[in-house]
């Protein structure tokens, strides 16, 4: 994955592995995060992810392997990274009774160089909410002001613990115009979501974990490239996939056939939808219900999930 | 939209001191403090009460020989009283509630060091400690038409000792205590221990030698020696000293245990 780095290398994890006893959530990873940069880490649940993220924040000691961010290490010198990191738990952990504006006041008086209260809750769009207790505030209120909490010190490196989880869809696209300009203003973000088009939306490199290990890590391209795209259309009566011409040469790794239905896999979309076409075309054949289309994270997320649960 | 530029790569704009933190995390928990009746009522009426109701027992006991009265029994007795419910009691759920609700475990994703998210939480706690404290004195002096404490300095020193001791000990509590409905209970075995055997109410010199012996060596005796010391007049450098290094010590251990035993957030 090193191919993407950035000059300035703003987290760096060699060999990260987390156990809670006999028990390892993480088991060896390494990634590394360049300034301005936007990675996500994708898994499904118990893949590993905030047991991750908690490490690169300094919440825990690792049980081996090493974390530097901004240069340090974030839990033996959380005093010195703290002040120029900003975290959004997964769950809120805010008390009840204090009204919006009460516990951004709180955050604002532990953290350095504040921005106003008023401008944090602006920002995420709860300045109209702010003498509002927490319990009386929906799900996704309570993200934003986790979120609001978490951009009070103006930090140079976001982490994001499943930020749009429980939003509902406008709230979510707000959070992603929120989290696109903070990288556009030189922000690094690291996210973590089970959202593959979160991710596909925002990241500029992801990985996808699973098991407590980096299944698969690069670009969104790169990722979904390692994916063969598809083209998948019904025979006319009377034509079979014999009749087809040659499919290595087409650029097809792989094909199937259900009754009418063809399925084939390639490499190369274009020669091989070319190639197809042009026989159909020279044929005067109608493909029915005719499709072609690139893998899609979603497949190569499926995929890695599938392989990796064969394999144990 | 500039609001949302980071601060500059190694800037350290304003940081944050300690006392700031605590009083932005004294702040909130006191706003809570005001919100829960309960917690009020606990806090603030039953010392009061508890007071005024032990003069007919103390009035009973036989001081003769060890140089009491009631009044250096109750006075003494009531701030300790005032320190338990206000500071040890109030802070086992203040802490408990905190850990579950994951509040402790957000706290410290921030800049707060862990001894001032503890610290922080207890100051609203400490100075509703205080204000009983001198209330509860000048209003028994009155009651009792006493006299004012010859060695006022020993009663400040055995508040602060006091409530140092009780914040470590209902952290230490807090560690042990798995749920906010389990915390109306872990709280009574120091308390119980201590109202019987330090001499809160009925001075241990009324108990038999044996378990005076041991009684005088619990953490909470040299708090309660101190207090009463400051109303007797009659303690000696070399006992102040003792007294201090005691509760210190048991302080101490406290602080250690909490160090090595508490828990951030809730059992998963």
């Amino acid at each position: 994955m090193g191919n993407a780095r950035a000059t300035d290398t703003v987290i760096e994890v060699a060999g990260l592995r987390r156990s809670y006893g006999a028990y390892e959530a993480v088991r060896g990873i390494d990634l590394a995060v360049g300034r301005g940069e936007l990675f996500a880490l994708l898994g499904t649940n118990g893949a590993g992810k905030t047991s991750t993220l908690e490490l690169l924040e300094g919440q825990a000691a690792p049980s081996a392997g090493q974390v530097r961010v901004l240069g340090r290490d974030p839990y033996r010198d959380r005093a010195a990274v703290r002040p120029r990191i900003g975290v959004m738990l997964q769950e809120g952990g805010f008390p009840m009774e204090l009204t919006v504006a009460e516990t951004a006041r709180m955050w604002a008086g532990c953290t350095s160089g504040a921005r106003p209260v008023t401008e944090a809750l602006e920002i995420v769009r709860l300045a109209e909410r702010r003498s509002v207790r927490v319990k009386q505030l929906s799900g996704g209120e309570r993200r934003r002001l986790d979120l609001a909490l978490a951009l009070l010190g103006r930090p140079e490196v976001l982490f994001l613990d499943e930020p749009t989880t429980g939003l509902d869809a406008q709230s979510r696209r707000d959070t992603w115009e929120l989290i696109r300009q903070l990288k556009d203003n030189g922000t690094t973000v690291v996210l973590t979501t089970h959202y593959l088009e979160e991710a596909e939306q925002l990241a500029d490199r992801l990985a996808i974990m699973h098991g407590g290990m980096i299944a698969s890590a690069g670009r969104v391209a790169d990722v979904v490239a390692e994916r063969p795209s598809r083209i998948s259309f019904e025979l006319p009566p009377g034509h079979f996939l014999g009749d087809l011409p040659p499919l290595a040469p087409l650029g097809v790794t792989g094909h199937e056939e259900t009754g009418r239905s063809v399925r084939l896999e390639t490499r190369d979309l274009q020669r091989t939808a070319t190639g197809l076409l042009l026989w159909a075309a020279d044929k005067d054949l109608q493909l029915r219900a005719l499709d072609a289309r690139s893998a899609t994270l979603e497949e190569a997320f499926m995929h890695i999930a599938k392989d990796l649960e064969a394999a144990r | 939209m500039t609001t949302l530029t980071p601060a500059p790569a190694g800037s350290t704009s304003r940081p944050t001191a300690a006392g700031g933190r605590l009083a932005a995390l004294g702040r909130a928990e006191l706003t809570l403090l005001l919100r829960s009746r309960a917690t009020l009522v606990t806090a603030v009426l039953l010392p009061s009460v508890t007071a005024f109701a032990m003069r007919g027992m103390v009035k009973g006991l036989d001081l003769g020989g060890t140089g009491l009265s009631v009044a250096t029994v109750m006075l003494p007795g009531a701030l300790a009283t005032a320190l338990f419910f206000a500071v040890y009691t109030n802070l086992v759920g203040v802490y408990v509630v905190r850990r579950e609700g994951l509040v402790l475990k957000r706290l410290r994703s921030g800049e707060v060091r862990d001894w001032e998210i503890l610290v922080g939480s207890a100051l609203p706690a400490l100075a509703v400690a205080f204000v009983q404290s001198v209330l509860l004195a000048v209003g028994l002096t009155v009651f009792l038409d006493a006299a004012a404490p010859p060695a006022p300095h020993l009663v400040v020193l055995g508040l602060l000792l006091g409530m140092a001791m009780l914040v470590a000990g209902a952290a230490l509590t807090a560690a042990f205590t798995r749920t906010a409905e389990s915390a109306q209970l872990t709280f009574l075995p120091f308390l119980l221990v201590t109202m019987a055997a330090s001499g809160v109410f009925a001075p241990r010199e009324l108990l038999p030698d044996a378990a005076a012996e041991v009684a005088d060596r619990l953490p909470f005796s040299p708090v309660m020696d101190l207090l009463r010391g400051g109303w007797t007049g009659d303690l000696g450098a070399v006992d102040q000293l003792r007294l201090t290094l005691l509760a210190l010590v048991w302080t101490g251990v406290a602080v250690f245990a909490v160090h090595r035993r508490f828990r951030w957030g809730p059992r998963s």
